[in-house]
């Protein structure tokens, strides 16, 4: 858990002007604890990610919205696929082989 | 001190070219080399500061991956984030797209693609659960140094056309973040509006200073104010007041003015008055003269304290 100064110190490249833009747009969503942003470790990785889309790929603001936005939904939907694994994992057996059994194969087509 | 870029400890722009970066640090090391200056370690340390700068911006490579940030000025690797472990991890779930976060049950992960099969069956209306939240808006706001110490209420420009008068509380702290509910972006399907942040940023004051709840002023004083003691004017926060100065006060004193600080509910700040003489027109011949006549008979060394050590043989 850092502050917002000590952020823009671990990232020399980045202004604060920017960074308090990316917070705007909520692209990244510091807590305010008391009175003052305070940035978790996910949030210190989502600035190393949008930094990097930036730098390596020339991703855009237009352009970040639409990526972020989509890489939270996959995030979001990995999450839910995983709750679903973990109850699968959870079943006997036998029931465990009925869902695979149940489970159209790739390239087989929708049921 | 904050460490010097390469850039910065060979005294180039980081647009520079290569061969203006290579001038730059030749120079340097005519002057810096440890066998031109024997016996000075601070030319050493320098020498080896820019022996090492120029290491890392002759090399276009390694120049190119500092400019990236990807290395630090000794050139090391930074450490990297990743993203994936963090938005995977339980502090991941806020950056999750609102309205498909509440998935409780198994009826509701199938409903999420419209599969039939739930116990409730039927699927979800397309549209619902797309009411979001507006988003938060950054402003930030300049208060000068009277105003955060004693409260104040400031006409914030949100828009051109949009007003919004800010409340700032006694006290208020540089980078504080105030709140306000509802002044942020509108939401979406219905969702309820997002919240303004305003950053506060105070202005230093000429003489005022501040420490948590207490304020510090220096107050220049005459020497016939010190000697004999005097009633005088002191700025606050809050307006002047008067003090009186004690009979013989040295300079360095500090006076306190109880409850002139900073006032908050529960707490009041003092402000601390540190008196600084000052000689004035020090080429008065009056006082002069009457110092010549003084200092003859009265003989003081206030230096007496600090005893022999370091004040050099007689």
């Amino acid at each position: 858990m850092i502050g917002l100064d000590e952020l823009l110190r671990h990232f020399a490249e980045l202004e604060r002007a920017e960074l308090v833009r990316w917070v705007e747009n909520r692209w990244v969503l510091p807590d305010i604890a008391g009175d003052h942003f305070v940035f978790h470790e996910v949030d210190i990785a989502r600035v190393e990610l949008i930094l990097q889309f930036r730098r390596e790929f020339a991703v855009g603001d237009d352009a970040m919205e639409v990526v972020l936005g989509l890489l939270d939904q996959v995030y979001g939907l990995r999450r839910q696929l995983s709750r679903l694994c973990d109850a699968v994992a959870t079943q006997p057996p036998k029931t465990q082989a009925a869902i695979r059994r149940a489970l159209p194969r790739a390239g087989s087509g929708s049921s | 001190m904050a460490t010097q870029t390469p850039y910065e400890v060979l005294g180039v722009k980081p647009d520079s070219k290569t061969d203006e970066i290579r001038k730059a640090y030749r120079k340097l090391a005519k002057e810096l080399h440890p066998d031109l200056n024997p016996g000075k370690p601070e030319a050493e340390a320098r020498f080896k500061a820019v022996a090492s700068a120029y290491d890392l911006l002759s090399d276009p490579d390694k120049r190119s991956r500092y400019d990236r940030g990807e290395i630090d000025e000794s050139g090391a690797e930074r450490p990297r984030y990743s993203y994936r472990p963090h938005a995977e991890g339980a502090q991941g779930r806020k950056y999750q797209p609102r309205g498909d976060i509440d998935i409780e049950d198994l009826d509701d992960i199938l409903s999420m693609f419209g599969t039939r099969g739930g116990a409730s069956g039927g699927t979800r209306r397309a549209g619902d659960g797309f009411a979001m939240p507006g988003g938060d808006r950054l402003f930030s706001l300049a208060v000068d140094f009277v105003e955060a110490a004693t409260g104040a209420r400031k006409r914030l420009m949100l828009a051109p056309d949009e007003p919004l008068d800010v409340t700032i509380p006694a006290g208020i702290a540089e980078g504080q973040v105030l709140r306000l509910k509802g002044k942020g972006s509108p939401g979406f399907g219905g969702g309820p509006p997002g919240d303004a942040l305003i950053e506060i940023h105070i202005a230093p004051h000429p003489f005022f200073r501040r420490e948590g709840d207490d304020i510090h002023v220096e107050l220049p004083v005459s020497v016939a104010e010190a000697v004999l003691g005097a009633r005088v004017a002191v700025p606050t926060v809050t307006g002047p007041v008067t003090m009186t100065i004690p009979k013989g006060s040295d300079a360095g004193t500090r006076l306190r003015l109880r409850g002139k600080g900073i006032q908050r509910a529960g707490h009041e700040g003092d402000q601390y008055v540190t008196l600084k003489i000052v000689i004035g027109d020090a080429g008065d011949p009056d006082l002069a003269k009457f110092l010549e006549t003084w200092a003859a008979t009265h003989q003081t060394d206030p230096r007496r304290e600090m005893g022999q050590e370091g004040m050099g043989a007689p």
